[in-house]
């Protein structure tokens, strides 16, 4: 049994152990616990990972794990990672760590708080881990599902609407995903042997043309949907406008990673030809992402809108970078995952935190907080600093390895597109300062917002286990874009075959 | 004949023998303990059940009019044990005074029903098959007109003797058809053509009655709403049980050379009654008729194993009908439960839910989250399967249009879960505890919904028997 398997154990057993206990500060103290064990296991497995590297092992997958499930049907409970995939375990685990102290203070129903919430997080552990096409889906739709008990019920605003939109966009994601992968599985079998779910093996097989043409735009709308793909991105503001901050965190931060993992990890590597023939309507579509998002977000006067927005512009550029296929660009695809999802998450989770102080999320109904809450405002900056890109956090190095790979394109489309892409970081800056401005610096719009307290002792570890992971990123990106690197070389070669 | 050839009916034989025991044990009670008959027949029941699963002989009897193999012992098997839920969960209900006079006559109805039925799946001759068909539909009849002063059952109980009446003479016009060009009614000797076919598709549309397809689906709202809960349940997934594994077999073994026409008469049914049956259940607010619109739903969903059509499609229908029979029987559960102390039945009287009887919304979650096919439960494994084998026929269309299906119906399972959870109430219904036997129903059927999508091993041996037909 590889020990990858305790990435989806612990979060269940801490559930369970959730439910022994009963008052609420225990809850809270196996809750974080649990989540502390699965950060020390993540840090445990990037060593490990980065050991097995260095030792020479060049195998596309490690630590692989294959037991059969349903003999019949091909389908086997098979696990592995690759340098994607331990990066993207690495940030799950800093940002639900995060996420359970940011939600310290949730006070209805605790118990059914946090169990769904860890719930979710097993679902996006065991979705990373998987190889297995079937398992895969199953972990997928684990971590749609808790989301909407738990926007539903601990969300603020319009949250039955916000809900219900989110959870039926996703799950009719999920339809296109299964057409998918049942047209990957019957067209996986090598010569009439035995069919497949899994990802190697559907690897080695020559897909026919016309089934990819077919199947790859299901699987990569599929994706898409949770990858917050233009014109799929309406349930995003609104879920993550709704939803309790951890929700938010979790959502925003890892959970449309899911989309872009699963656009280039199903969708792209397994039916390249398809891929390459229509990267072309996906590029238009995610430029529109990027800048429609940007723009979107000038226009919104609520705070989380304006990170909802902006995280479909930021969520958008991977999949944009993705579609670029080429290595430099897919890398930087990578690395935007993983800043924009430390980033927002820092900022859903600074947000919740003002919220509770100033009871308002309108930019304009506050002012002069720098004043009083100063270590949550300087990180606020901090968050909007790497979200427009400045160098030496993580913001910078994803966008620039981004554009310099996208630029490699000389053909004026990709030209005209990039430059398009580009102009987003402009619009960026503008609505991050601004906020920044109007909320955080001059006079206090509310003479109630000078007596709040600046954070305690949980949203500090919060915050702080957030920024650490941003400028770590951000001043020393070559370990984590070395390991991404390697591991983009066999789908790029998969992919640059038929370009 | 000899004794030991008699026990490849050994089904039949038991529930009968139930049945004499149940009838002359009542007389044995006293009037003030007639409610120590439903302990009784339960247990009794109960322990058919278990003989059930041990192992048995197969074979052939009475000239191929009966035949028994692996695979209808095990749906034989499935019925039984759904059959016993349904006891289980009816006892509570059977106390109460106004059933006081009647609680026997329940049971004999109910095993009756059940051994029509068994006799149907065992059939090799037309004329096995509609014996067992009336014997299976007229006492489920007398059962939705249970509550005799109910107007609503009393409608119940007339529609559904009439409506299954006139199913039953299409279904007796298309065996006709089928005897006037084989002079045979044995399924072994039929001959194809296009007559036979026509006598096929009126045979299919009397048992498209049964499943209620749509567009036979017309009685089932009605009666499922006015028939109490538990013979509700009753309808919903041993009758409905029973007669997709009859067409599943009568397709795949009598029909199997007109592949090529009921293939499309299988598609199209099964595009229409999973919409229609989503799109109607969305409006509903009874608990009973919102179920019922997704029972119908659930049968569109299962008719995509047929269309696949082999091995697989066989045990996925085999395994989803089981998956479902848990699911469906937890889900009436707690509504038999919550109408039995308090009489709602609404949706929206189970606002609030959690707060008061938290176990109960907990069970009814874990129910319809199986329905809507979410994972971790079985419903995932079992609406995936069925997935698979329509795909592997080629049908991804029909694969879409599903999956499609799935998310709308997920919007109404969702709809009940937000009421419980989600919405506050002023006077929701008070805390209150079911009686033992419900508790234990209810407990077998979460065991069920939990274990069965998990344990590979009991996919695995159905499929094992889904080889011989």
């Amino acid at each position: 049994m590889s020990f990858l398997s305790l990435f989806v154990l612990i979060p269940i057993l801490t559930c369970a152990a959730i439910m022994l206990v009963r008052s609420k500060s225990n809850v809270r103290w196996v809750a974080a616990s649990g989540m502390v064990i699965q950060l020390i296991l993540a840090a445990v497995l990037v060593v490990l990972y980065l050991l097995e590297r260095k030792a020479g092992n060049d195998a596309p997958m490690l630590f692989m794990y294959d037991v059969t499930w349903f003999k019949s049907l091909g389908i086997h409970y098979a696990i592995g990672v690759d340098g994607i995939s331990v990066a993207m375990i690495a940030l799950t685990a800093i940002v639900i760590f995060a996420g359970i102290f940011a939600s310290w203070q949730v006070d209805y129903l605790t118990k059914e708080f946090f169990i769904s919430l860890i719930i979710l997080s097993s679902g996006v552990f065991g979705f990373f881990i998987s190889i297995d096409l079937f398992t895969m889906f199953l972990f997928y739709e684990v971590a749609v599902i808790p989301m909407y008990l738990l926007i539903g019920i601990w969300g603020t605003g319009p949250k039955e609407y916000s809900a219900m939109k989110l959870t039926l966009m996703l799950m009719a994601g999920s339809a296109f995903i299964l057409v998918g992968i049942l047209g990957l599985y019957f067209n996986s079998s090598i010569d009439g042997g035995p069919l497949t779910f899994n990802i190697l093996e559907i690897a080695k097989v020559n897909i026919p043309i016309e089934a990819q043409r077919f199947f790859f735009p299901l699987t990569f709308v599929g994706f898409g949907v949770l990858g917050a793909l233009f014109p799929f991105h309406t349930w995003s503001p609104d879920g993550h406008a709704s939803a309790p901050t951890a929700v938010s965190m979790l959502h925003a931060g890892v959970l449309m990673k899911l989309g872009g993992y699963g656009c280039f990890r199903v969708a792209m590597f397994l039916m390249p030809e398809a891929t390459n023939e229509m990267a072309w309507f996906f590029i238009i579509l995610t430029s529109i992402s990027v800048i429609y998002g940007a723009f979107g977000a000038i226009m919104q006067k609520d705070l989380k809108y304006i990170n909802a927005y902006s995280s479909v512009s930021h969520c958008g550029l991977v999949l944009f970078a993705l579609l670029m296929i080429n290595q430099t660009a897919m890398n930087g695809a990578i690395l935007q995952m993983i800043s924009h999802g430390l980033m927002t998450a820092l900022f859903f989770a600074l947000i919740g935190m003002i919220y509770s102080r100033t009871h308002t999320r309108m930019v304009n109904e506050m002012g002069g907080l720098m004043k009083a809450i100063p270590f949550l405002s300087v990180s606020y900056v901090i968050a909007g600093l790497a979200s427009l890109g400045l160098p030496g956090l993580s913001g910078f190095v994803a966008e620039m390895t981004i554009f310099v790979g996208a630029f490699q394109h000389s053909d004026t489309f990709h030209r005209v597109v990039t430059i398009v892409a580009c102009a987003s970081i402009v619009v960026t800056a503008v609505y991050i300062l601004r906020v920044v401005g109007a909320m955080l610096m001059g006079p206090f719009k509310n003479e109630e917002h000078e007596n709040i307290k600046d954070s305690s002792w949980f949203e500090r570890i919060s915050v702080v286990s957030l920024i650490i992971a941003i400028v770590a990123m951000g001043v020393a990106p070559l370990w984590l874009s070395d390991m991404t690197w390697e591991s983009l070389t066999p789908i790029i070669d998969k992919l640059d075959v038929f370009s | 004949m000899q004794l030991n050839q008699f026990l490849i009916m050994q089904h039949e034989v038991l529930l009968t023998i139930v049945l004499i025991i149940i009838m002359i044990s009542e007389l044995n009670f006293s009037t003030k303990n007639k409610s120590k008959v439903i302990g009784f027949s339960t247990f009794l029941f109960g322990i058919v059940t278990v003989i059930g699963f041990l192992p048995s002989q197969t074979g052939v009897l009475f000239g191929g009019m009966y035949k028994n193999t692996d695979l209808t012992i095990l749906m034989k098997n499935i019925l039984n044990l759904g059959v016993f839920i349904v006891f289980l969960q009816s006892a509570e209900w059977l106390r109460k005074p106004i059933n006081q006079d009647k609680i026997s006559e329940f049971y004999l109805l109910v095993v009756a029903s059940l051994i029509g039925m068994n006799f149907m799946i065992s059939s090799g001759n037309f004329l096995m098959l509609m014996i067992g068909l009336e014997l299976a539909t007229i006492p489920v009849a007398a059962l939705a007109a249970f509550e005799q002063f109910n107007n609503k059952s009393a409608e119940a109980g007339i529609k559904l003797i009439l409506l299954s009446a006139f199913a039953t003479g299409i279904s007796v016009f298309g065996v006709s058809i089928i005897y006037g060009i084989n002079g045979t009614l044995y399924f072994t000797e039929l001959s194809s053509g296009s007559l036979a076919t026509l006598g096929m598709i009126f045979f299919f549309s009397g048992l498209a009655f049964k499943i209620s397809i749509v567009p036979f689906h017309l009685w089932t709202a009605d009666v499922y709403e006015g028939a109490p809960v538990n013979v509700t349940s009753f309808l919903s997934v041993i009758s409905k049980g029973a007669a997709v594994f009859i067409l599943m077999i009568v397709l795949l073994t009598v029909f199997k050379t007109n592949q090529g026409e009921w293939v499309w008469i299988i598609y199209a049914t099964a595009v229409l009654t999973m919409t229609i049956g989503n799109l109607f259940a969305i409006r509903q607010q009874n608990l009973k008729r919102f179920l019922a619109f997704s029972s119908i739903a659930q049968a569109g969903f299962i008719f995509m194993g047929v269309i696949g059509g082999d091995q697989a499609g066989m045990t996925a229908v085999v395994y989803f009908v089981l998956i479902y029979a848990f699911s469906n029987l937890a889900a009436f559960g707690v509504i038999a439960s919550i109408s039995n102390a308090s009489g709602k039945e609404l949706i929206s009287d189970f606002n609030g839910l959690y707060k008061t009887n938290p176990k109960l919304s907990l069970v009814m979650m874990i129910a319809l989250f199986s329905l809507a096919g979410i994972p971790p439960v079985a419903g995932f494994f079992g609406k995936f399967f069925l997935f698979t084998s329509a795909a592997s026929g080629g049908y991804y269309g029909l694969v879409l249009i599903g999956a499609i299906n799935v998310t709308i119906s997920l919007y109404y399972y969702l709809l009940v879960v937000k009421a419980m959870f989600i919405n506050k109430s002023e006077s929701p219904i008070q805390t209150f505890k079911s009686d033992g036997m419900m508790r234990v129903g209810l407990v077998i059927c979460v065991i069920g919904i939990i274990m069965v999508g998990f344990a590979s091993q009991i996919y695995e041996y159905i499929y094992s028997l889904s080889l011989v037909i």
